[in-house]
């Protein structure tokens, strides 16, 4: 996993969040307070701004994502801003931990997921199952660290884990929100998607595709 | 969507500039948009920032001055600010003695300043954080991110500023506000949506008929939706849950904040305070001081909240202490 495919997964996950921003809204405007496709576009956009600029002076993945993470955090605002940022941020240090500083396995991937997931879950004090993004990230890290398991390549790894956030993400319609701002509606939650869930899936499949394609 | 601005992506940026060339004798503005007291840092006092999204103004921006804020970071409308903005104004306004930050209850609030008072802490400023959640109309439980912050979060800023302003250490500053959150509750109704810029249309359908009990300062839903009353029985609806919190007995003093939405004229608020005097009066509670006006708002939305706070001598005094800022100034 280089950092030309991080840089291309970036620029691939802004272009689907311009394109997707409305439903994104729209999503939150049902349980939320209808802005994450705006705040996530804002935030995504800027990112864009940077990578084409050369301002990020880097091209290891690990100092990316960190730089990546400190964009995001910086500019979205609101919970997704501060949630995404700390996943980017999380995965970026567990790179840059490692000898060599990329992922060459799916075993490997499967731990820089769980390292950013694991990350959203604390600093959200969440669980699966309280109608957020994790409904989405955590089957994907599962369904990652089980392909890993089995030592199929990242590509393929990536895929199933994209597969899993969006299967989560669609499972989120039935969950009762007892976290953020959907909390307040209660039951009227019930039969909504999760906006958190459905844009975690999205950034996920475009991770999927940019390592599919050979970025 | 019909509003008086240029572009939904300038209206902050602009709503700043405006603001620092109003008011250049109390406050600055600067990168990366955040509003400063003019003569920050002050050295030996504890700071007091807090923020939040914009479109509640005049709060946070207007109660930076002498005797309140320290500095406010606002975000995006509606939007929370990011750990940027709290970690440029925790050290901007950091005079050696600490910095407390005044948090509203909210997910992406708690978590942006919680990520920026992690930075300011690696930096070596000292930080105590007070999370401010008076809003009854949420239920307190496991399964709900807890009570909004609300109209208390404006009572909690004049005293805990007053407070700082008089000497106050880090630990005396926030054991205070803690205590106006302990004292204080509040709840809203709302006759009207309020229209975001950035989304171009009402927040929520509400029709002429109808308003929502419990309206949260978003626009978020309530307790419930119902049909429009005299504005005795709104009142009336408000201030009975609030009382029945169990912080409120005969003999108490009571400061009460009757506070406009941001499209409520004075007047229905004037209304308003009259029946809640009724209340109070008849249950045996003094109302000792009062706020009338709009000071924690929702756009453009109708509506008002009703926000009371137990006194005490020492709540009563840093009530009554002098302030200096672009929304509240006494004693001056």
């Amino acid at each position: 996993m280089s950092g030309a495919l991080i840089a291309g997964w970036l620029r691939l996950a802004a272009s689907r969040i311009a394109a997707e921003r409305v439903h994104l809204t729209e999503l939150d405007a049902a349980i939320g307070d209808g802005d994450h496709g705006i705040n996530l576009h804002r935030g995504f956009g800027a990112l864009e701004a940077r990578l084409a600029a050369g301002d990020f002076a880097t091209d290891a993945p690990g100092p990316l994502l960190v730089l990546a993470g400190r964009t995001i955090t910086g500019t979205v605002g609101g919970a997704s801003g501060a949630l995404y940022g700390r996943a980017l941020l999380r995965a970026g240090a567990a790179l840059e931990a490692w000898p060599g500083g990329s992922v060459v396995t799916s075993a490997q991937l499967a731990a820089v997921l769980r390292a950013a997931v694991d990350g959203v879950a604390a600093l959200g004090r969440s669980r699966p199952g309280e109608k957020t993004m994790l409904d989405a990230l955590v089957p994907a890290v599962v369904a990652c660290e089980a392909a890993g398991a089995t030592g199929v390549d990242v590509a393929s790894a990536l895929h199933r884990a994209a597969d899993a956030a969006e299967a989560g993400a669609r499972d989120t319609l039935p969950l009762l929100a007892t976290k953020g701002r959907a909390s307040y509606l209660g039951e009227r939650s019930i039969g909504h998607l999760d906006p958190g869930a459905v844009s975690s899936a999205l950034l996920l499949r475009a991770l999927a595709d940019a390592a599919a394609g050979g970025a | 969507m019909k509003k008086l601005i240029n572009t939904p992506e300038r209206e902050v940026d602009e709503a700043l500039a405006g603001m620092a060339a109003a008011h250049p004798d109390l406050i600055r503005v600067e990168e990366p948009n955040i509003i400063v007291r003019k003569d920050a840092p002050r050295p030996g006092k504890v700071g007091v920032i807090s923020g939040g999204g914009s479109g509640h103004e005049p709060m946070h921006g207007g109660f930076v001055g002498l005797g309140m804020l320290d500095a406010a970071c606002p975000g995006a409308v509606f939007t929370s600010p990011v750990p940027d903005q709290m970690l440029a104004a925790t050290k901007a306004v950091n005079g050696g003695a600490g910095v407390l930050h005044i948090v509203k209850n909210y997910t992406g609030d708690i978590m942006n300043f919680e990520i920026a008072a992690e930075l300011a802490q690696a930096e070596g400023i000292e930080v105590a954080s007070v999370v401010i959640a008076d809003d009854v109309a949420v239920k307190d439980s496991l399964y709900t991110a807890g009570r909004r912050g609300v109209g208390g979060t404006v009572l909690a800023e004049k005293i805990v500023g007053a407070a700082a302003e008089a000497g106050a250490d880090l630990k005396t500053v926030t054991a205070l506000c803690q205590k106006v959150q302990d004292n204080v509750r509040s709840m809203g109704m709302a006759l009207t949506s309020c229209t975001v810029p950035a989304a171009g249309k009402p927040t929520f359908d509400i029709s002429d008929t109808e308003m929502e009990i419990g309206v949260g300062i978003h626009g978020e839903p309530g307790r419930r939706r119902e049909a429009l009353r005299p504005a005795d029985e709104i009142v009336e609806m408000l201030v009975t849950p609030i009382l029945e919190e169990g912080i409120f007995a005969s003999g108490d003093r009571v400061l009460a904040f009757v506070n406009g939405m941001g499209g409520t004229p004075l007047i229905e608020l004037y209304v308003a305070y009259r029946k809640v005097n009724e209340i109070l009066t008849g249950r045996g509670i003094t109302i000792a001081r009062n706020l009338v006006g709009s000071y924690i708002t929702s756009l453009e939305m109708a509506g008002l909240s009703i926000t009371l706070l137990k006194l005490d001598d020492e709540l009563l005094r840093f009530w009554d202490a002098p302030v200096k800022t672009p929304a509240l100034r006494w004693g001056v």
